[in-house]
């Protein structure tokens, strides 16, 4: 299978190249080694029918190219969650569910060594040409360890190679190794896999190779001291949450507002430069708008896997999860989650991607679902709007003001649907693939590395960008085609009496008789028990590509002088039929009604698009869209009649 | 089901014919912070999968194990094994029976 190459070039296929997997334990180095031998020759996706990512790297070699495949972390082929049965599934040769690799590279950290062999053992009888990479060989030095790497090559039976942090030339070397994977054997007498034999296996294999276990790390202990006190601990944890929660919602939104204020803009000078007024129209808010709405994203996303990457690298990550791991207990969940949930505060995007840190499916879909629920900062202007609209701003309820009591609650809302709903996903999930036993290894603490950092975020990004671009844009042009088809024609705006030089009249002519009008009216019977006629579903359309286009729409809708601050405007707004004609449209309860529905709905079609990118599938984007559409109709409901009842 | 997996799953890490502690034993969540143990068990109970999982973890009979800190309000546990240390939930600790406790001290 293992062909040499020869010629390279763009004609090379996947298919003649020899295929290597990556097989370690978590922390164990190998998805450092991985970035070193692929650079940014990677390509991520999803095995097919599992929320489990999938990354390989094309190599470049002396004699070619090979792919390798950084397989799942794993501490057992014997295994208990989705992402470890697949590293099993594809290692083993008898299983026909994925193509067996060429040959196999286990990452080993020597200082965990004795743990460490017992995945060695089971990598070797799987019995494909295997060669063992030993890391953090310099760590071993410093804390006085010893290990003679030609004695543990002897005692395997296959290549052993060692790789010290930042030494290009090891991975040079191991590139040319690369080369000769059809040839790096297999143990002739394969280690034993019983448990009263393997632990017997692996102390004369330490005994061989001279190991010599490395000292407790002073400095890991000294820092733990402090790091998970029950009480200093737990400050810092909160210090540093409220720190990471900041950087991502205070730094990048300067940055997105940049981005934001380049796309508007680029739409302005085609607004302006572009004759056809139904082109220029397309150019700047279905095309720019749309590019627009991808790109906002990226300065959250990148800075959000900056922090990820650092809290892991130093090991901070397990340390955070072991102090939150009682209460994320509660809901079903690991301390890993917090992060993902925090995260989600910001925009449900980058806390959806942030469960990627979760080692177990089962916690990354819960986690998923959960994320959605946590008030993002697109709710937030669609909160003050209505807020504005509810509570006078001179109300106080003791030393708060009440319009801050308001906004509280619905953070706290969410929080606990969202608590709730992890809570839900987990035990139901839990259900059918059982409950996994819960383990954390407490790495030492390292120092990040620059490169995993960056290509933690060139991942995330890239990824974000190659697979959401076309369903953000897209969905962006179809809303435009939605809100501006069809066009009123001169005669018909003469008709209905407005003036084609008041562009504001000429919109909210145009808007109120789209096709977004025609399904806000179809939708009416769906929405008329939570109060909303059929302008405030138009909003509710238009929300779908932010949630923050609700409040201009209806700005627009109601034909307000400025459609970025439309209150006065909404207060005038009457019923226009039925029982209650002629009364104001937003009354307290259908406020109070539509910030509920805000609160729980997905109005969010991007946060659907990287649910099905990190998932797989668009089962669980359509899943959550439904359960939550359902307990946003019923609370909206319930907020209806009892806000009704109380004013 | 395939070589491996078979191979694997049909390992037994707990000979013990039934669950009962033996009398000098205890779990390994009881042990108090700095005591040292050696693991002489790791029950089977109604979850083999994770009895096999916590002996790959390296909590294998007759490894010497220390307790070395607690989280907050019941949480987990951060123990010592294998020359790692790695942090478990009471329940998942109460499952490895361990005896021979000695005082504690800072053991490697």
């Amino acid at each position: 299978m293992s062909h040499a190459h020869h010629g390279g070039g763009a004609s090379v296929t996947a298919e003649g190249v020899s295929r290597i997997a990556l097989v370690g334990s978590p922390n164990s180095g190998k998805s450092t080694l991985f970035n070193a031998l692929s650079g940014l020759h990677t390509r991520t996706g999803n095995y097919p029918g599992v929320t489990v990512a999938r990354y390989e790297g094309l190599v470049q070699t002396p004699a070619g190219q090979v792919v390798v495949e950084d397989l799942p972390g794993t501490y057992s082929l014997d295994p208990i969650s989705p992402d470890e049965k697949v590293v099993e599934e594809i290692l083993d040769p008898d299983d026909g569910i994925h193509p067996t690799p060429d040959a196999v590279i286990a990452t080993v950290d020597a200082t965990t060594l004795r743990r460490s062999l017992g995945l060695i053992a089971q990598v070797l009888t799987v019995g494909l040409p295997t060669t063992v990479i030993v890391t953090f060989t310099d760590e071993l030095a410093r804390r006085n360890g010893h290990l003679d790497l030609a004695a543990l090559e002897r005692a395997l039976g296959v290549p052993v190679r060692a790789i010290a942090a930042g030494d290009p030339r090891a991975t040079d070397e191991l590139r040319a190794h690369l080369d000769h994977a059809a040839h790096w054997g297999t143990p002739l007498v394969p280690p034993p896999t019983a448990p009263d034999e393997v632990t017997g296996w692996i102390t004369s294999v330490l005994d061989s190779a001279g190991y010599r276990v490395p000292e407790v790390d002073a400095r890991t202990r000294r820092i733990d001291n402090v790091v998970l006190h029950p009480v200093w601990g737990t400050i810092l944890f909160f210090v540093t949450m409220f720190a990471f929660f900041q950087v991502i919602f205070t730094v990048a939104a300067p940055v997105q507002g940049l981005v934001q204020s380049f796309f508007d803009w680029l739409a302005a000078l085609a607004q302006t430069y572009v004759p056809i007024g139904w082109l220029a129209s397309f150019l700047s808010q279905g095309l720019i708008g749309g590019v627009g709405a991808v790109v906002v994203f990226l300065p959250q996303i990148a800075l959000l896997f900056v922090l990820i990457s650092i809290l892991e690298g130093t090991g901070y990550m397990s340390r955070a999860a072991f102090l939150m791991d009682r209460v994320m207990a509660k809901a079903g969940l690991e301390g890993r989650a917090f992060v993902a949930l925090l995260s989600s505060l910001a925009c449900a995007i980058p806390g959806i991607m942030a469960t990627r840190s979760l080692p177990s499916a089962k916690d990354r879909l819960a986690t998923m679902m959960a994320a959605p629920l946590m008030t993002c900062s697109a709710r937030l202007p669609v909160y003050v709007m209505l807020i504005s609209l509810l509570v006078p701003s001179e109300i106080r309820l003791g030393p708060f003001g009440a319009q801050g009591a308001v906004m509280f609650l619905l953070y706290l809302g969410g929080a606990i649907a969202s608590m709730g709903t992890a809570w839900f996903f987990s035990k139901v999930t839990g259900r059918r693939q059982g409950q996994l036993p819960f383990y954390m290894e407490m790495p030492p603490y390292r120092m990040p590395k620059l490169s995993t950092v960056l290509h933690a975020v060139w991942d995330a990004c890239a990824a974000f960008l190659r697979k959401m671009s076309t369903v953000i844009l897209g969905a962006t042009v179809v809303m435009w085609l939605l809100l501006s088809l069809p066009m009123p024609s001169a005669q018909r705006l003469q008709e209905a009496g407005i003036d084609r030089t008041d562009q504001a009249a000429v919109a909210t002519y145009t808007l109120n008789h789209s096709a977004a009008a025609a399904l806000g009216k179809a939708i009416e019977p769906v929405f008329e028990p939570l109060g909303f006629d059929w302008r405030i579903n138009i909003g509710i359309i238009s929300s779908l590509t932010a949630r923050e286009t609700f409040v201009s729409t209806m700005g627009q809708v109601a034909s307000a002088s400025d459609p970025a601050n439309p209150g006065t405007a909404l207060e005038r707004m009457t019923v226009e039929h039925g029982p209650r004609a002629g009364e104001p449209l937003f009354t307290p309860p259908v406020i109070a009604s539509l910030m509920v529905f805000f609160m729980f709905a997905l109005q969010c079609m991007a946060t659907m698009a990287v649910m099905r990118r990190e998932t797989g599938t668009w089962k669980w984007p359509l899943i959550a869209w439904g359960y939550m559409f359902t307990l946003a109709w019923v609370f909206a409901f319930l907020t209806r009649l009892v806000v009704g009842a109380l004013t | 089901m395939s070589q491996i997996t078979v191979l694997l799953s049909e390992r037994t890490v707990d000979h013990s014919p039934d669950a009962s502690f033996e009398p000098a034993s205890r779990g390994m969540d009881e042990l108090l912070e700095g005591e040292v143990a050696l693991v002489s068990r790791v029950c089977h109970g109604s979850d083999p999968a994770a009895a096999r999982r916590l002996f790959d973890l390296g909590f294998t009979p007759g490894a010497t194990v220390s307790k070395i800190r607690r989280a907050p309000f019941g949480g987990p546990a951060v123990y010592r094994v294998a020359d790692y240390e790695i942090a478990l939930r009471p329940a998942q600790a109460r499952t490895i029976v361990v005896e021979g406790t000695y005082a504690p001290s800072s053991a490697a």
